[in-house]
C-alpha cells in the first residue's frame, strides 16, 4: 500500500485529480451559457482526437470528419425527434412536405438501443467502407484529402437537398425534446449532458492513448513515416488504414451525437466544407502527435472564436487565417509540440536569460551546433504523447 | 432534337468556365504537387477586378468606349490575380516545399483572408494596410547593425512586423471614425457586373439559340487552351515548366532554375484564375464566396483528369460540366419523354443542381476505383508502393 502513495504515483495522478475537481466545480463557477459552450467544445476534442489517430500518427489528412460528425449527429437528433412523440405520431416538419408515413430508415431510431450503437457503429461502419474502397487503390495524399472533401461535398448537397427525409437545410431541433423526461435544452440536462462530455471525453483519450501506444501505433507511425518500406516489410497498410479511418469515424460520430444535444439542433451545416477544414486546424494549432494537444487545440480555438466573434465578428477569419498560416509555417508541431520541444526556454534565452545548461554552455546553446545536432537526432517524431 | 443541341451547348459553356478555373490549377498541381486551396479566391479577385474596370469605364472614360471594357478586364486581372499568387508563391508556398498537405491548409488560411478582406476593405483598411506594409519592410532596415548578431535577433523580425501590424490597425482605426473612408468598397453584398451590348445578344444556329455571352466565353476557354498550350509546347520556359514536371531534381541538376519555374508558373495558374473570374462575372452576380462554389469542381477535375496533361484537364472538366448540367437541368426528361417509369423517378430524384453534383462525383469516386491515376495517368518507372 505504501507505495501506491509513492511521489512518482502521485505526480502521476496529480492532473486527473485537477481535472475532475475542475469538472466538478465549473458548472457551480460558469453561468450556463458559458457551460454550454465549453461542453460544446469539449465534445468537439473528440473529433479532433480522431483526427490526431488519423492525421497526426497515420499522416492522413482528411478533410471530410464532418461526415462522420453528421451521421453521429443525425442518428441521435431522429432519436431525439421520434422518442418524445405519441404512438402514431410523426415529427413536425415532415406535415410541411406532405409526409404521410414515417421513411423506413426511421423506423430503427425508435429504439433508444439501436440509436447508442448507430451513433458510433454507423460512421464508422460509412468510414471504413470508404476508407477501403480509398486505400485499397493506394490513394493517398493529397489526392485522399480531395476525395474525402468531395464526398463531405456529395453528403452535405444530399442531407440539404431532401427535405421529404430529413427536414433538408432546416435540420432537426434538438432542445425541445425530451431525455429521461428532462427537456435536452434545460440548465439541468445541460450540466448533466457537461459531464458526460468530460466522461467521454477522457475515455477517447484513454482509447487513443492505447492504440498509439502498442505495436498497432508503431505501425501507424510507419505508415506516416515510411510507407512502402512498412509494406515491403509484409505488412498491409490498407488493413491499418481502414481500421484507424473508422475509429476516427466512431470517434467522430460520438463527437457530433454530444455537440448536438447541447447545441440544440443537427443541420446539414455541421457537413460544410469550411468546419470540417476547422478540425484539421485545430490539431495542427494544439499539435498534432499529441493526443491532449487535439483536445486542447478544440477547446482554445473555439474558445477563443466565441470570444473573439462576440466582439469583433469581422476580424475572426482574419484571425483565423492567420493562425493557418502562422502555424503551419512556424510552429509544424503545434503549441504542445513546440512547448515540449523547449520552445518556452529557447524564447526566453533570445531575451537574455540562457537556460542553465550542464557541461558545455558554448555548446549547448550556440544554435548552429544544435542545428547540426538536430539534423543527426533520428528518434522517430511523435513517439511520446 | 434542337432541345438536345440546346442543352449540350448550355453544358459546354458551364463546363468551359470549369476548364478555365481547373487549367491553373492543374498546371501548378502537376508542377509543384500542390494543392492552391485559395484558387477559387484568385478567381474571386479576377471578377472583381473586372467589376472594378467596368466602373472605371462607366465613371471616367467616354460611354463610346464601354462595350470594350471586358476586353481590358481580362489581361487586367489575370495580371492582379497573377501578382497575388506570385506573392503567395514568394511568401507562403516557398517555404513548405515537399509538405503538401501543410500547403493545403495554408492556402486555405489565405483564402480566408482574402475573402474576409473583400468583404471588409474601405480606404481607412486600405491605407492602415499599405502602412503596416510599408514599415514592416522598412524597419528591418532602419534598425542598428549591431542588432543583428544579438540572441534576440531572430525575434527582431516578427517584432517588426507586429509592431507595423499595430501601426496599421491603429491608423485604420483612426481614420476609420471619417464617414467616406470608412465606406467599404464592395461589402459583403453580391456584385452585378454588366455586360456590353455585344455581349447581351444572342446567335441563333438552326433552332438552337445560343447567347453571345455563353459564346465569348467557350472562346475565350479555347484562345486560354491554346495560349496556354502553346507556352508549354513551344516556348522554353514552358520546355522548363514541362522538364521540372516530370523529373524535378534531374531538371535541377541539368540547371533549369527550379525557383523561378515555380514561381512562374504559380503566376499563370493564378492569373488563369483570373481569367476565369471575368468569365464568371458574364454568368450571373459574384460574391466574396464564389470562390467556393468552384473549388472542389476545379478538385475533382485534377484529379479525374490526371497529372500532366491539358487533355486530361480539358476532358474532365468538360465532362464534369456537362454531366452536371445535363443531369441537373433534368433535360433528360424533356429530350427522352417516354422513359420508363422506374428511370424517370430516378432522374428527377436528381434533377436538381445540388443532386447532380452528388451523382456526378460518385461517377468519379467509381471511376477512381477503376483508374486510380485519373484519365490520363502520368507514365514513369518510379516504384509507387
Amino acid at each position: 500500500m505504501a507505495d501506491l502513495l509513492s511521489s512518482r504515483n502521485l505526480r502521476r495522478a496529480l492532473p486527473w485529480v485537477v481535472i475532475v475537481v475542475v469538472a466538478l466545480v465549473l458548472p457551480a463557477v460558469l453561468p450556463p451559457f458559458r457551460l454550454n459552450l465549453l461542453g460544446r467544445f469539449l465534445s468537439l476534442g473528440i473529433v479532433a482526437l480522431g483526427i490526431d489517430l488519423i492525421w497526426g500518427y497515420t499522416g492522413m489528412l482528411s478533410l471530410g470528419q464532418g461526415i462522420f460528425f453528421a451521421l453521429g449527429a443525425y442518428a441521435l437528433g431522429m432519436y431525439l425527434q421520434l422518442s418524445s412523440l405519441e404512438p402514431g405520431q410523426l415529427p413536425e416538419f415532415f406535415s410541411l412536405y406532405g409526409v404521410k408515413s414515417l421513411p423506413a430508415f426511421w423506423q430503427p431510431f425508435t429504439s433508444p438501443l439501436f440509436t447508442g450503437f448507430a451513433i458510433w457503429v454507423i460512421p464508422a461502419l460509412v468510414a471504413g467502407v470508404l476508407g477501403y474502397l480509398v486505400f485499397r487503390n493506394r490513394i493517398k495524399g493529397v489526392y485522399f484529402s480531395i476525395l474525402t472533401q468531395a464526398a463531405l461535398l456529395v453528403f452535405f448537397n444530399f442531407f440539404n437537398g431532401q427535405q421529404k427525409l430529413i427536414n433538408g437545410t432546416n435540420g432537426l431541433k434538438t432542445d425541445t425534446a425530451r431525455l429521461f423526461g428532462e427537456l435536452v435544452g434545460s440548465d439541468a440536462m445541460q450540466r448533466h449532458l457537461f459531464w458526460l462530455t468530460v466522461v467521454f471525453v477522457i475515455a477517447a483519450w484513454f482509447l487513443c492513448r492505447w492504440l498509439t501506444r502498442g505495436r498497432f501505433g508503431d505501425a501507424l507511425v510507419a505508415i506516416r513515416d515510411d510507407e512502402p518500406r512498412l509494406r515491403f516489410t509484409g505488412y498491409n497498410p490498407t488493413a491499418y488504414k481502414t481500421v484507424v479511418f473508422a475509429v476516427a469515424g466512431a470517434l467522430a460520430g460520438i463527437s457530433g451525437a454530444l455537440y448536438t444535444v447541447q447545441s440544440g439542433i443537427v443541420s446539414p451545416q455541421y457537413m460544410a466544407v469550411p468546419f470540417s477544414i476547422e478540425m484539421v486546424i485545430w490539431v495542427a494549432v494544439g499539435g498534432r502527435g499529441t493526443l491532449i494537444g487535439a483536445v486542447l487545440g478544440a477547446v482554445v480555438i473555439n474558445y477563443a472564436k466565441s470570444l473573439v466573434s462576440e466582439q469583433l465578428p469581422e476580424t475572426w477569419l482574419f484571425i483565423q487565417g492567420g493562425l493557418f498560416l502562422l502555424v503551419v509555417t512556424a510552429l509544424p508541431d503545434g503549441l504542445v509540440g513546440w512547448w515540449r520541444q523547449g520552445g518556452p526556454g529557447r524564447l526566453i534565452a533570445m531575451v537574455g536569460w540562457p537556460p542553465k545548461a550542464a557541461t558545455y554552455p558554448s555548446l549547448d546553446l550556440d544554435p548552429e551546433v544544435q542545428a547540426e545536432h538536430s539534423d543527426f537526432d533520428t528518434t522517430p517524431r511523435g513517439g511520446a504523447s | 432534337m434542337d432541345l438536345l443541341y440546346d442543352t449540350l451547348f448550355n453544358g459546354l459553356a458551364i463546363g468551359s468556365v470549369l476548364v478555365l478555373a481547373a487549367l491553373g490549377l492543374a498546371v501548378v498541381f502537376g508542377l509543384m504537387g500542390v494543392i492552391n486551396m485559395a484558387h477559387g479566391e484568385l478567381m474571386m479577385l479576377g471578377a472583381y477586378t473586372t467589376f472594378v474596370v467596368q466602373n472605371i469605364f462607366k465613371a471616367v472614360l467616354p460611354e463610346a468606349l464601354f462595350p470594350v471594357y471586358i476586353l481590358v478586364a481580362i489581361p487586367l486581372a489575370f495580371a492582379v490575380s497573377g501578382l497575388v499568387g506570385l506573392l503567395l508563391e514568394k511568401t507562403v508556398i516557398r517555404r513548405l516545399y515537399g509538405r503538401p498537405l501543410e500547403t493545403l491548409l495554408a492556402t486555405w488560411g489565405v483564402s480566408l483572408i482574402l475573402q474576409q478582406f473583400v468583404r471588409s476593405v474601405s480606404s481607412a483598411f486600405a491605407i492602415g494596410l499599405v502602412l503596416a506594409v510599408v514599415s514592416g519592410l522598412l524597419v528591418p532596415r532602419l534598425t542598428p547593425k549591431p542588432w543583428w548578431q544579438q540572441r534576440w535577433t531572430p525575434l527582431l523580425g516578427t517584432g517588426s512586423w507586429i509592431v507595423s501590424g499595430v501601426i496599421g490597425i491603429v491608423v485604420a482605426s483612426l481614420l476609420g471614425g471619417q464617414r467616406v473612408l470608412d465606406q467599404p468598397w464592395f461589402s459583403a453584398r453580391n456584385i452585378d457586373v454588366t455586360a456590353p451590348v455585344w455581349l447581351r445578344g444572342s446567335i441563333d444556329v438552326g433552332a438552337v439559340n445560343m447567347p453571345a455571352a455563353r459564346l465569348f466565353i467557350i472562346a475565350l476557354t479555347v484562345v486560354a487552351l491554346v495560349a496556354v498550350g502553346w507556352f508549354l509546347q513551344k516556348s522554353v520556359w514552358g520546355m522548363r515548366i514541362r522538364a521540372v514536371t516530370q523529373n524535378r531534381p534531374m531538371s535541377d541538376c541539368l540547371g533549369i532554375p527550379t525557383e523561378k519555374v515555380d514561381a512562374l508558373t504559380f503566376l499563370i495558374g493564378s492569373g488563369l484564375a483570373g481569367v476565369a473570374g471575368v468569365a464568371v462575372t458574364l454568368l450571373g452576380s459574384v460574391g466574396p464566396n464564389l470562390g467556393g462554389n468552384y473549388i472542389v469542381d476545379c478538385f475533382m477535375v485534377v484529379v479525374l483528369g490526371g497529372v500532366g496533361k491539358l487533355a486530361g484537364t480539358v476532358l474532365a472538366a468538360l465532362g464534369i460540366g456537362v454531366l452536371s448540367y445535363i443531369v441537373g437541368s433534368g433535360s433528360l426528361l424533356l429530350v427522352w419523354p417516354a422513359m420508363p417509369a422506374g428511370l424517370n423517378e430516378l432522374i428527377t430524384f436528381f434533377a436538381t443542381t445540388s443532386m447532380a453534383k452528388v451523382l456526378v462525383f460518385a461517377v468519379i469516386v467509381v471511376f477512381l476505383q477503376i483508374r486510380p491515376a485519373g484519365l490520363f495517368p502520368q507514365k514513369g518507372r518510379m516504384v509507387e508502393a
